[in-house]
């Protein structure tokens, strides 16, 4: 090798390196907010967290302590009404998609599934107030579990076609060679079988539903008492947050920090599930 | 991912002559040198035993080659003496010498530019232009100068006998071309670089019969600059190409010999079994 | 789907329908028209819902536009030009608000996509397997964390760290930019930039691994056969994929630009057009968010519809677009 050649070589042996350690150094760079923001999370809130905190009701201001019940059965009040909405057209077209999907048309809702996921929630939650506050008069659960069932849509289509479509063609075969119509096939042995699966998917789906703020600030809006009316406006965990942490009170803004602790804690709880669920099949 | 080990040592030995197996003679009763020998192999993907004691030598400027049956470890072979075996994840014991030279000392990044591949499937850079793809090896070493490169590639495409087909578009992408093409594109690029050995990995396997005659001529005209190890599993091909040939079967060379004699005398049962087709 | 479209008739028949005496000859695979009620209504029905999701998008696009025709009809396309905004004499103008959503989205691109670049180049093809996946989904985690609690975090964390450690630097070293100028707020541009880089930082990273883990092992070999190194086999896969990267590119961006509540936190709030990053700024998402419930007058509303339907518009093409692309170079791979 001449020294030309010797130079060559050798910075790009120095290149090697010093890429790898860069790209090393973007993972950790982007790993790092992920640990930062969970423990400082957990630091700020832990300290609320008491069964006080799940059980009660918010104290008027001044009052110290409190809690964020109404907003936690809100959450869970506005996330079965979007359920109750977007699981059936989820499964549903899940099923259409895996079944009889393969042409154009199934091609299209696939396209159109995508182009929703990535539609903002508050956009959502602007169509939601079009379709439901307006016509109404007046915000309510109701309304933000439109705009929440919306968004769940996607999600729930998508993993319910994947589940079903790792169920094997033996199992339908076998019910058909039985006798069984097609229909039941699918009803009775396809989609047992991938039911796992598919409850996975949507708890996914309901798990993005629960830490959306936006879609709910004009469609549901927030109530700071009790209250479970479906056509009234109603709390909700992630309005809680955002209320409390513009004020200007210390205990106010740790609660708020609680209720994100909760958040991320659930939300992250059915990401592992969803992954340990999924991993094995893609293995 | 692929693995790539890299020792950083340069080799600093001189080179010396050290055939482990009696060479064929050219005509004329002159020995031939090896180019690279074999010593001792064995090689190991994980728990499998791919390679057991293999010794062999290859001599220079001419083509050797390694026929078998299926999982014979003729592919694995093939990619010791470049070490892309580690690529894969594989160890080897034993020694290859290149030039006298143990491989194992070198950078493989430097070995490989000596040692150059072509592989079964044609795998032009899909993103790349005829042009940059045999520009390809010479960018990465570093060369930037327009003229050289042109003259290069030139150089290259022609050795390659692509010339004349591509010298309008080099512009065009590597992928528009035919499999046939493409995989003289593949040789192009491989030459380019200047090796002294070019390894082929059935080479011609994914071609049409039309393809894999105008690649078997190739290499015939490619003999006389380089030295060449070819892998196959068509017999025939290999008694037209190749001037030695070498029977592996289950990881073990069984016999390695001049082609002519290999195809008509052979010494041992098995491979004369395998040549006539009895199995494989 | 299965290839049970094309069963035998006599299995397809199902229990209850006559099918006539048995078949001698070997069944013929045809494309079966059941006569099975339940079949029919079954695969109508899904077909139905099927329906639904793919007119949502139209029926959404449709509601949104009927609810801006006010201001679409009284400011036309200067709507997209002016800076005036003022509910109560109703005078409408988005500029300031596309400004700051084009600027927020922008610097988190410029900053992300480098950065993912270099986790997924790690992820795919230099990590050992043990480590990839793990890492992968610690990614994906991130993208898991709501806005609100990135909102959160933002407020409390980001800014005070921004206003007194990072702004200052920023404003002493480099204040002769006009980027850098102003007093350092903590809240502004900057901010929002910064809370959407880490936002839209998994996504741009999976779909990039995920694009160059489809691109063929053989390019890699054919690379390091030639004496590459194996960053330089690295980068000849990365623009091997470079298409499909483009179109992970798009979709954060795509991401940035509807994100609300963490940017409205940030953000600081203001309807102002400043070069500086330090100045407080506003974005679509956020005068949705802000103003939304309280709207005063119909004009209003119509005014802050027309900001979602823009938006809407914008998500939806680079999501398209950016479908198309990624979908065609994993194709394009797996048919190689």
């Amino acid at each position: 090798m001449n020294p030309r050649e010797l130079r060559t070589y050798r910075w790009r042996k120095v290149k090697e390196k010093a890429m790898g350690t860069i790209a090393l150094l973007c993972v950790l760079l982007a790993v790092f907010p992920l640990f930062l923001i969970f423990f400082y999370t957990l630091a700020q809130g832990i300290g609320a967290i008491n069964i006080d905190f799940f059980l009660q009701m918010p104290k008027p201001v001044g009052e110290s302590g409190g809690g964020m019940a109404n907003a936690l059965v809100g959450t869970i009040i506005l996330i079965g009404l979007g359920s109750l909405f977007g699981l059936p057209i989820g499964i549903m077209s899940g099923i259409y998609l895996a079944e009889y999907g393969n042409n154009p048309f199934g091609n299209a809702v696939r396209f159109f599934s995508d182009v929703l996921s990535g539609i903002p929630s508050i956009v959502v939650g602007v169509v939601a107030y079009i379709l439901v506050v307006i016509p109404m008069k007046s915000f309510s659960a109701l309304a933000g579990g439109v705009a929440l069932g919306i968004l769940m849509i996607p999600t729930i289509t998508r993993t319910t076609e994947e589940m079903i479509r790792l169920v094997p063609d033996s199992f339908r075969e076998a019910g058909l060679a039985l006798g069984i119509p097609r229909w039941k096939t699918i009803v009775r042995i396809v989609l047992p079988t991938a039911l796992k699966g598919i409850t996975t998917g949507v708890l996914l789906g309901i798990a993005r539903a629960a830490g959306e703020t936006a879609p709910l600030l004009f469609t549901a809006l927030g109530n700071r008492f009790w209250s479970t009316a479906i056509k009234e406006p109603i709390a909700s965990l992630t309005v809680f947050i955002y209320d409390y942490a513009k004020s200007p009170f210390e205990d106010w803004i740790q609660q708020a920090w609680a209720a994100a602790l909760v958040l991320i804690v659930l939300i992250f709880l059915v990401n592992i599930l969803f992954r340990s669920v999924t991993r094995g099949r893609y293995g | 991912m692929v693995e790539n080990s890299s020792d950083t040592k340069v080799p600093m030995q001189k080179p010396i002559v050290a055939p482990a197996r009696r060479l064929p003679d050219a005509p004329g009763g002159v020995p031939v040198p090896a180019k690279m020998v074999a010593q001792n192999i064995n090689a190991y993907f994980g728990k499998t035993h791919a390679l057991r004691n293999v010794s062999l030598a290859i001599p220079e400027k001419r083509v050797t080659a390694i026929i078998g049956p299926s999982g014979c470890g003729k592919s694995t072979f093939l990619r010791c003496l470049n070490r892309m075996h580690e690529v894969a994840r594989g160890t080897m014991t034993g020694e290859i010498l290149l030039d006298g030279q143990s491989v194992m000392v070198y950078d493989p990044v430097l070995l490989r530019r000596r040692v150059g591949m072509v592989f079964q499937k044609p795998n032009p850079f899909p993103t790349m232009s005829v042009f940059d793809n045999v520009a390809a090896g010479l960018r990465l070493n570093g060369v930037r100068n327009r003229g050289f490169l042109a003259e290069t590639v030139e150089k290259s495409l022609r050795a390659a006998a692509l010339w004349e087909e591509v010298k309008d578009s080099l512009g065009k992408s590597g992928i528009s071309l035919s499999g046939g093409q493409q995989q003289r594109l593949c040789i192009a690029r491989a030459i380019a670089v200047d090796p002294e050995v070019l390894l082929m990995d059935e080479p011609a396997s994914a071609l049409d019969p039309l393809a894999t005659a105008k690649i078997e001529e190739l290499i015939y005209q490619l003999k006389v600059n380089y030295t060449i190890v070819i892998v196959t599993h068509n017999m025939q091909q290999a008694a037209r190409v190749s001037d030695d040939t070498a029977f592996f079967y289950m990881g073990e060379l069984i016999e390695y010999d001049d082609t002519k004699k290999m195809f008509t005398t052979p010494e041992k049962k098995q491979t004369e079994e395998y040549i006539t087709g009895r199995f494989g | 789907m299965s290839h049970l479209d094309t069963i035998p008739a006599e299995v397809a028949a199902g229990g209850g329908s006559a099918s006539g005496p048995p078949l001698l000859s070997p069944p013929v695979r045809v494309r079966v028209r059941t006569r099975n009620l339940g079949d029919i209504v079954f695969r109508n029905l899904t077909f139905l819902f099927a329906l639904v999701v793919f007119s949502l998008v139209f029926i959404m696009a449709y509601e949104m536009y009927l609810g801006s025709r006010e201001t679409i009809q009284k400011f036309g396309f200067s709507f997209l030009t002016r800076s005036v905004w003022d509910p109560v004499r109703d005078e409408f103008g988005a500029l300031p608000f596309i400004y700051g959503t084009v600027l927020s989205s922008m610097i988190a691109l410029v900053l992300a996509v480098p950065l993912s670049l270099g986790i997924a180049l790690f992820l795919s093809e230099m990590a050992p397997r043990w480590i990839e996946r793990p890492l992968s989904f610690l990614v994906e985690l991130l993208a898991a964390i709501p806005s609100i609690v990135y909102g959160l975090w933002g407020i409390f964390v980001l800014v005070p760290w921004l206003r007194m450690q990072v702004e200052p630097v920023l404003s002493r070293s480099l204040g002769f930019l006009p980027f850098f100028r102003g007093a350092p707020y903590g809240f502004g541009m900057l901010a929002a930039g910064l809370i959407l880089t880490i936002m839209i930082l998994p996504i741009i990273t999976s779909i990039s691994r995920d694009v160059l883990k489809s691109i063929p092992d053989s390019y890699r070999e054919a690379s390091l056969a030639l004496g590459g190194t194996r960053w330089e086999t690295a980068w000849i896969i990365l623009t091997s994929g470079r298409s499909g990267i483009l179109g992970a590119a798009l979709l954060g961006l795509g991401r940035a630009v509807g994100e609300t509540m963490a940017v409205t936190m940030v953000i600081g709030n203001r309807a102002d057009i400043s070069a500086s990053l330090f100045d407080p700024g506003y974005s679509m998402a956020s005068v949705l968010a802000n103003e939304f419930a309280e709207a005063i007058g119909s004009m209003h509303q119509s005014a802050l519809i027309e900001i979602a339907l823009l938006l809407f518009a914008v998500t939806v093409t680079l999501n398209a677009l950016a479908r198309v692309i990624v979908w065609s170079v994993t194709r394009r791979f797996a048919r190689t």
